[in-house]
Parts: C-alpha cells; sequence; structure tokens
C-alpha cells in the first residue's frame, strides 16, 4: 500500500512540477531582456485551455494523428519514473533500467515524428527530418555518456549508475549533457522554442497542425522532457548518495532550478546556430561525452 | 678546433656577407670562402685531428669522410655563382649570398655533429636558411615551390625531433642520462628501451628521410629543385641530402647498437628500393628537365638507404657514392643552368637542339648524364657495383635484381629526355636568348672540373679517400 | 603536482579540439596561443627547483608562443586583408572526429609504451601524440596559408610537450635552440606568406598547382 501510494506520489510530482520550467525559463529571459514577462504559471493556464479546446483533423489523417502525441506523452513519462531521485531511489529498477529510458526516449520522438509525418504536409515533414537528423547526434552524445556512467560505476541500473565522479570528467559530462539538453529540448542554440519562421523553425514545425488536447499532451510531454534531463544532468555531476533525504531533495531541487536559469541565460544571451553550424556543437557535445568516457576509462583502470 | 673553423668561418663569411655594400663585388665572398674551407677540410681529410667520443662536434671519421665532398661541391657552386650573379644583376644578391655561406657553415656543423639535438638544429637551420635561396628567382612559381618545401620540410624535421626526443626517452628508461650524444646512446646498448627505439627509428627515419628525400617524402623535391637555381640545386642535392644521409647513419649506429639493427636494415632497405622505384616511373613521365634531375636525386638517395642497408660493405660503397653523386650531380646542375638560361625553358616541348646553341654545356650535360647513371669508367659506376657486389655479399640477390631493374628504368627515363634537349634543330626562341647568354669559360669550368673529379674518382680512387671511408665504416660497425 | 599538470595538459588537449572545429582564423590563432601559454607554463611544475635557466626558457616560450608568433600572423592576417574563414578541405565535424579519434588512439597507445613510474600517471605522452595528429589534421585538412602555419605550431607543441619528458636530462641550450628555430621557423613562413599573397593575390594554398606531374 506504501508502495503504490509512493508511487502515486511520484507520478503527480512529475506531472505537476514539470511545466514550472518553461515558465521559469521565460521569466529569466523577461528578466534578462528587461520585461516583465510572462507569469511563471503560464503554461498551466495554456494547458488548461487547449485540453477544453476541440480538435481540428485534417481528412488525410489515420488515428496515428492522435495516438501519437499520446503514446510519447506516456513514453516520456514512463521515463520519467524510471529516473531515481537521489536515495528516494526510482519507481522501478531493475538491471539495464537506463536502456530502457533511451529508448522510451526515442519512442516519445518517433512518436511526435510519426504523428507529424501523418498531416501529409511536407512542411511537417521537413520538421521531422531535421529533427531526427539531430537527434542521431544528439543520440550518440547522450549513449556515450550513459557509457561514461557506466564504466565508472560499473553497473547498468540507473539507481547505482548515477554516482558521479569528481574531478575533470563530471566537468566534462556536465558540458556535454547540458548540449545535450539543450538539443533534445530545442532550445537555443539548436532552434528557438519562439520561432515561426519557416526556414528555420525545426521542432516547432511538427506540431503546427496539432490542436487541443493533443496538442496539451505535446506541450506537457515536453516540459516533462526538460525537468527528465535537467535532473539526470544534475544526478549524474553532483553526488547526492551521501546526503540524508531532505538534504538531498532540497540540492535536487537546487541544481535543477540553476540548470534551468542557466538554459533561460543561454537563450537570452546567445543567438540561434545556423543550421550547417549545428551537427558540429553537437559533435562537440558528443566529444565532450567521448572524453568523459575516457577519462572514466583510464581513472577506473590505473 | 680546427674542425670547428669549418663552421665558424662560413658563418663569419655570411655575417660579411650581409653587411657588405657593393652588390657587384659581394658574390666574390662566396669563392674565397669555398677556397679557404676546401683547404682546411682537405687538411683535415689528409690530417685527421683526434677526438673525443663524447664530445657533441667533433671531424669524426665520418664527417671526414662526407664533408670534403660537399667543400669541394660548394666551392665549384660558388665559382659558378660569380658569373650567374653577373648575370642576374637586376635583383639584389645580399639576402643569396649571406645565406648560401650560412647554409655552408650549417652544413658543416651538420655533418659533424655527434649530438641529436644539435644535429637536429643545424639540419633545422639548413632547412631554413635555404628558403630565399630556392625562390630567389622571384617568380610565383618560385614561391609555390617554396611553400611546398616549407611545410614538407619543416613537418619531417619536426618529425625527426620528436623522434630524437623518443631515443632519449629510450635511453632514461633504461637507466641513462639521458644523454642525447651518439656515442652516449650507442654505449648504453641493449640497455635502451626496445619499443622506444623503434619509435625513434621510424619519426627519426621519417624526418632525416624527408630532407633527404626518400619517397614518399620526396614530394617537395621536384618543385623545389626546379624552381630554384641551378648552384642551389646542386648544393641541396649535393650537400643537403648528405647531412641528412649522415644523420641517417648516425642514428642507425645507435639502433644498431641497441641490438635492433636488422630492423633497421629491413626498413632501409625497403624505403631505398622504393624511393628508386618512385624515381624510375617519374622518370619516364617528366618532360622537364630541372625536375629530372631531382627524381634523379631521389634516385640516388634510395641507392644511398638501399647501400647503407646491406652491412659493412654496403655502408661503404654508400660513402663512396656520396662522393661521386655530390660531384656528378652537382656538374649536370650546373651544366642543366646554362643550358636552361640560354633556351629560356625547361621542358622538351620547348626545348631541342641545344647542342648547337650551348655545345660545350650540352656536352658536359650529356657525360653528366651518363656519369649519373653509372657508366664506367665514372665514379658512380665504381660505387654501384660496390653495393651490388654488398647485395650479393649479404645473400640478397632480389635486391640486387630489383636495384639494376630500376638502375635500367632511370637510364631509360634520362636518355629519352636528355637527347631530346640536345639533339634536333634549335628553336627559334631559344636562338634570341642563347645569345644573350652566350656560354663563358666561368660557366663551363666548374662543372667540367666537377665532371673530372667524378672520373678521377672513378679511375684512380685516391687512397686516402679509402682510407677515410674505411675509418668511418670502422666507426659505425665497431667490432666487439 | 601531476594533477595541475595534467589539467593543463587536458587544456591543452581541448585546445586542440578547438582549434579543429574552430571556423574563423583568430579564433584558431587565439587556441594555438593559450596552447602555448600552457605548455610555457608546464616547466614550473614539473621542476621542484627553478634555476633561473629553466625560468628563462619558460618565460621565452611564454613571451613567443603566447604572445610574438600569434602577434605575428594577426599582422599577416591583417595586412594581406584575407577573409576570416577557415577554408576547410576536410570539414570541421570530421576533422574534428579525427582529432578526437587521434586523442583516444594517442591515449590507448601510450598505455602500450614503457613509461618510468613518475610519468606514468602523467597525459604527457598521449598529450603530446594528441597534438601532433592535430596539427597534422590542420597541415593537411585546411586550405590558407596561416591555418596551416597554426597546424604546425600545434605540431610543434606537440613536440615541446614530448619534450617535457626529457627536461631533467636534455641540456637547457638544446632546448633554447629548438626555440630559437622554431621562432625563425615562424618569421621565415611569415615572409613566404606574405610573398606569396603579393604573388597570388590570395593565400589560398589550393590556388598553388601549377607545380605538379
Amino acid at each position: 500500500m506504501i508502495v503504490f501510494l509512493e508511487f502515486v506520489a511520484r507520478l503527480v510530482g512529475w506531472l505537476v512540477l514539470a511545466p514550472l520550467l518553461p515558465g521559469i525559463i521565460n521569466k529569466v529571459k523577461a528578466w534578462v531582456g528587461g520585461r516583465r514577462g510572462p507569469p511563471v504559471l503560464q503554461l498551466y493556464y495554456d494547458l488548461a485551455r487547449l485540453w477544453q479546446k476541440g480538435v481540428v483533423l485534417s481528412t488525410l489523417v489515420s488515428p496515428g494523428f492522435i495516438a501519437g502525441p499520446a503514446v510519447a506523452w506516456v513514453a516520456v513519462l514512463g521515463a520519467a519514473l524510471l529516473l531515481p531521485l537521489g536515495p528516494v531511489g526510482a519507481g522501478l529498477s531493475f538491471r539495464g533500467d537506463v536502456l530502457l529510458l533511451i529508448y522510451l526516449l526515442a519512442l516519445a520522438r518517433f512518436c511526435t515524428a510519426w504523428a507529424a509525418m501523418e498531416t501529409g504536409s511536407a512542411f511537417e515533414g521537413m520538421g521531422a527530418a531535421r529533427e531526427v537528423s539531430y537527434a542521431v547526434l544528439a543520440e550518440a552524445a547522450i549513449i556515450t555518456a550513459v557509457l561514461a556512467l557506466c564504466v565508472h560505476s560499473g553497473s547498468v541500473s540507473l539507481a547505482t549508475m548515477l554516482n558521479p565522479a569528481a574531478g575533470a570528467g563530471a566537468v566534462l559530462l556536465a558540458a556535454g549533457l547540458f548540449a545535450v539538453l539543450l538539443a533534445e529540448n530545442c532550445r537555443v542554440p539548436f532552434d528557438d522554442p519562439n520561432t515561426h519562421l519557416e526556414l528555420t523553425m525545426i521542432h516547432e514545425v511538427m506540431i503546427l497542425d496539432h490542436s487541443g488536447p493533443p496538442l496539451a499532451a505535446i506541450l506537457h510531454g515536453a516540459s516533462i522532457k526538460l525537468l527528465l534531463f535537467a535532473t539526470l544532468l544534475v544526478e549524474a555531476v553532483v553526488p547526492l548518495g551521501g546526503l540524508s533525504r531532505p538534504a538531498a531533495a532540497g540540492v535536487l531541487a537546487a541544481g535543477v532550478l540553476v540548470v534551468t536559469v542557466g538554459v533561460g541565460l543561454v537563450e537570452s544571451l546567445l543567438a540561434r546556430l545556423a543550421f550547417r553550424r549545428v551537427p558540429l556543437l553537437l559533435t562537440t557535445a558528443f566529444l565532450l561525452c567521448l572524453f568523459a568516457l575516457l577519462v572514466a576509462w583510464k581513472g577506473g583502470a590505473a | 678546433m680546427k674542425a670547428l673553423l669549418l663552421v665558424l668561418l662560413p658563418l663569419a663569411g655570411a655575417a660579411l656577407a650581409a653587411v657588405w655594400p657593393s652588390d657587384r663585388t659581394r658574390p666574390w665572398l662566396l669563392p674565397v670562402v669555398g677556397v679557404l674551407h676546401v683547404a682546411l677540410s682537405l687538411w683535415l681529410l689528409f690530417v685527421p685531428p683526434p677526438f673525443a667520443s663524447t664530445a657533441w662536434f667533433a671531424f669524426d671519421p665520418l664527417a671526414r669522410a662526407v664533408l670534403p665532398a660537399v667543400s669541394l661541391l660548394f666551392l665549384a657552386c660558388a665559382a659558378y655563382a660569380v658569373p650567374y650573379l653577373g648575370v642576374r644583376a637586376e635583383r639584389s644578391n645580399r639576402v643569396f649570398v649571406a645565406t648560401f655561406l650560412a647554409v655552408l657553415g650549417l652544413l658543416s656543423a651538420g655533418h659533424g655533429a655527434r649530438h641529436l639535438g644539435l644535429l637536429w638544429i643545424a639540419t633545422e637551420g639548413v632547412t631554413l636558411a635555404a628558403v630565399p635561396l630556392i625562390h630567389f628567382n622571384g617568380t610565383s612559381r618560385a614561391f609555390e615551390a617554396t611553400w611546398k618545401y616549407l611545410l614538407v620540410g619543416g613537418t619531417g624535421i619536426a618529425l625527426s625531433l620528436l623522434g630524437s626526443f623518443a631515443l632519449g626517452y629510450a635511453s632514461l628508461y633504461g637507466g641513462g642520462s639521458g644523454d642525447l650524444t651518439v656515442a652516449a646512446l650507442a654505449s648504453q646498448g641493449a640497455k635502451l628501451s626496445h619499443p622506444w627505439v623503434l619509435a625513434a627509428w621510424v619519426l627519426l627515419l621519417a624526418g632525416y628521410g624527408t630532407k633527404m628525400g626518400l619517397a614518399p617524402m620526396h614530394t617537395w623535391k621536384p618543385d623545389a629543385y626546379g624552381e630554384a637555381p641551378g648552384i642551389v640545386g646542386a648544393l641541396l642535392a649535393g650537400g643537403v641530402t648528405t647531412v641528412a644521409f649522415t644523420a641517417v647513419l648516425r642514428v642507425r649506429e645507435v639502433v644498431a647498437a641497441s641490438g635492433s639493427g636488422a630492423i633497421a636494415d629491413r626498413t632501409l632497405l625497403a624505403i631505398g628500393l622504393f624511393s628508386m622505384l618512385v624515381s624510375a616511373l617519374f622518370l619516364l613521365g617528366t618532360r622537364d628537365f630541372k625536375r629530372m634531375l631531382a627524381y634523379s636525386s631521389v634516385e640516388h638517395m634510395g641507392i644511398l638507404a638501399v647501400g647503407a642497408a646491406l652491412g659493412a660493405a654496403g655502408v661503404y660503397a654508400a660513402l663512396f657514392h656520396v662522393w661521386g653523386n655530390s660531384l656528378t650531380k652537382g656538374a649536370l646542375f650546373l651544366s642543366a643552368g646554362n643550358i636552361r638560361r640560354a633556351a629560356g625553358a625547361r621542358t622538351m616541348d620547348e626545348v631541342s637542339g641545344m647542342s648547337a646553341i650551348t655545345p660545350h654545356s650540352a656536352a658536359i650535360f650529356i657525360t653528366g648524364m651518363f656519369a649519373v647513371t653509372a657508366l664506367p669508367p665514372f665514379g658512380p659506376f665504381f660505387s654501384e657495383l660496390g653495393i651490388v657486389r654488398a647485395a650479393f655479399g649479404a645473400d640478397r640477390p632480389g635486391t640486387a635484381a630489383m636495384f639494376l631493374g630500376c638502375l635500367l628504368f632511370v637510364f631509360f627515363g634520362l636518355t629519352r629526355l636528355v637527347f631530346a634537349i640536345v639533339d634536333g634543330r634549335p628553336r627559334a626562341a631559344s636562338r634570341v636568348t642563347g645569345q644573350r647568354f652566350p656560354e663563358t669559360m666561368s660557366v663551363i669550368v666548374p662543372p667540367l672540373v666537377l665532371l673530372g673529379f667524378s672520373l678521377w674518382l672513378g679511375l684512380a680512387t685516391p687512397a686516402v679517400l679509402t682510407e677515410a671511408w674505411a675509418g668511418a665504416v670502422a666507426q659505425l660497425f665497431p667490432t666487439p | 603536482m601531476n594533477a595541475y599538470l595534467n589539467l593543463l595538459i587536458g587544456l591543452a588537449i581541448g585546445l586542440n579540439l578547438l582549434a579543429l572545429g574552430s571556423s574563423r582564423l583568430p579564433s584558431l590563432i587565439n587556441a594555438v596561443a593559450v596552447q602555448g601559454m600552457a605548455l610555457g607554463a608546464m616547466p614550473f611544475l614539473l621542476e621542484e627547483h627553478i634555476n633561473w635557466m629553466v625560468a628563462l626558457v619558460a618565460c621565452a616560450t611564454v613571451a613567443v608562443k603566447g604572445f610574438v608568433i600569434p602577434i605575428l600572423l594577426r599582422r599577416a592576417m591583417r595586412t594581406a586583408n584575407i577573409e576570416r574563414e577557415v577554408v576547410p578541405s576536410i570539414g570541421y565535424v570530421p576533422s574534428l572526429l579525427l582529432g578526437a579519434g587521434g586523442t583516444i588512439a594517442a591515449v590507448a597507445f601510450a598505455r602500450t609504451l614503457p613509461l618510468l613510474p613518475e610519468h606514468a600517471g602523467s597525459l604527457l605522452v598521449p598529450g603530446s601524440l594528441a597534438s601532433v595528429l592535430t596539427g597534422f589534421v590542420l597541415l593537411i585538412g585546411r586550405s590558407k596559408a596561416i591555418s596551416q602555419v597554426c597546424g604546425y605550431l600545434i605540431l610543434e607543441n606537440g613536440i615541446y610537450l614530448f619534450g617535457l619528458l626529457l627536461i631533467h636530462a636534455t641540456p637547457l641550450l638544446v632546448e633554447a635552440g629548438i626555440l630559437l628555430d622554431l621562432t625563425v621557423g615562424v618569421f621565415v613562413i611569415g615572409i613566404i606568406v606574405d610573398r606569396i599573397q603579393r604573388a597570388f593575390d590570395s593565400l589560398d594554398t589550393r590556388k598553388l598547382t601549377v607545380l605538379r606531374e
């Protein structure tokens, strides 16, 4: 019973807290730009509004157009439940769960791209193509990062893996994962979540034709993904294992806040990269993770 | 002390040339320094000075066996340079004369260097000092050649520094002091760390092999030799490559002392034969007679490498060949320079019938061509014969067969091009330029003298030289 | 001591990759300059007793590699009035991957080499090999003369790193001579760059194609 209650609490926690992050980012951007900006809870209002709206469907679409966002949302949420939260542990933990996490994220991406293709519009097909071609590079980076953690801890279970090294390896890993976070969540300098200029959009293109509850699922799923990556980044770099529960929760929350503010600052201070430079930056992120792997390997053997 | 003069004298001459006021009289510094240098090196050849094996710089048996040839070549080039710079009066020769002398000084330092660091500094210095010589003509093609020379040569020389350090580390790892003098390294013998010695050998062979122009690191050679004035080509082909060859010999001595001599010999043999093969193939295709000389130089470097790989007898023949190559190649470069000036062009498509316009130079060019392709009784014939005999002596008939096959193709390539240039009817354009640059005694005598030396080497090798070469072999192959 | 040294070498390796990934000449030159300064500081970390010769050579290295050569290159860039873009013939991503692969190979290779106990934990050998490889990639993969010079400098930096292994053994006279040669070399290259610019009206070495067989 207790286990069940804890699981529900965890689920509610992920669902409720996630939309805060985009709000914080927007607030930081507004603050740097000297504006008041939208309220922190703006995304909650948006989600509530979208949920009440009807759905506009093209005559071309199959049920996949609705199923895509739904499956993606469930997949991201599942991935979030696999992630352990410091000493509290994960909702579900087993040997090799890290692979499931990566696959669930990939499934979510596949479903979003699939739903985008369902519209039959060349424009959204282009967005999907861009999204997955960058994802190839970003996934290489994240898999390398996971490998680095595996090699360092000698385990393939998330609960024991997130036991970070101090020193150069952690710095490299943090930098690499931060770049991956930006890329995976379609943030500047990879993509601009605010743009509506057709030629430069990536992620936003894919969801242009969605409306109502499916769009709400997509937006909510995106915010969960952001929270997931921020948590993963903090846990991969800050050793939480030795702390007591309240202290760990405090450190984790502070870490996620720092990452979120960091994203906001990056977004305010950097311009979006030209398309042809994006692969270079992603390769750099990959290399950073690769060198973290190298440090873990060498450090483990010495 | 006298040995040190061999270095200081040309460098002092270079400094003097840099401040000499008159463009017209400055070139005379070249033959003056050349004569003094030849006198000094011949004196040291006949009366070898005692040397301490731990010294960084000494006129040791190896330097004694090689340096006088470079000195003689320099004198011939210097004598030729006076009339040459006279006809090139439109350009200031201050930098040319100064760096030409500096190259001689640094070459002498490199030949006598018994410390790998000093050796590296000298060869790098030669590489850099030769830069203004190569782009003396100031054409855009000359700058292109200079750029390639700098990049390829600089990289090669950087690799040899890395190799020197690796050898130093081999000594440190073996419990030595990391002293980079050849004597100290060789005395450590088998205590040197084996993997580091091998790494060092590969890097040093690649590095100094680039300077020698062994294929596949020879790419700078055709461009540099093709665009540089003839005297510069002669000094590069006969002097700079020689210092790199002595460097390879010195390193090989250390590697052999550490017990990896067989591996070193095998790599030298492979790279030498490969160079000969590459040059033979390119010689069959090239249409430019100055680039032809460059490929011929690649071939002769291959011959030296093959000789160095064949034990004591092979090294003896290779040292003999250094003399034959330096002197004969010098004659070829200088006569080619005469022909090039008179013809106003350098490819067999634009030049023919030069025996009518520059009969003496053409005759020297053809004779030199026969000498360099090892026709008896010139020096190169006997040295190459020595290498073939060494190959049979080392029970490597396959090597000897490949060696002779490459020589045959080289002969085809050279005769094809040389006779196309010398024979036939002169072109109208060449008749005009030929009158502007008539043959004078001063541009014919230096190559003729060099050719005479080559003939003398073949007909009656002076006893002092055979004794010097045997001394160098004894130094490189110490009997235990 | 060793940890700080490794940190500096790690910085140098990171700068290698930065140099491979940078698309503008000024940032390439800056990467080379910072790398040179990092290298120049290393003798202070290696030597327990700083004597005046070591200090002199180290300061000279910092001055030459960190200031003199970069200033020369920047001046050549400005006077030649060339575009700031690097113009790669091997793209940035492939060259980055080559550089990273080379770095990993260098680390793996260095583990197979026998090292003295005092060097076993240090990154000197892999860092040196990685820089040499990076230099080669830049030499081959960039077509502007100045970026090739930068590649050559990184190659030299790699050799310098290796030379630090021998710092107790090699007389500093040799190190000084090597530094002098390097400086003269860059001066000469600078002069040639200037002449090529005047002769070809460009510093793109792909235009140097008259001489070929």
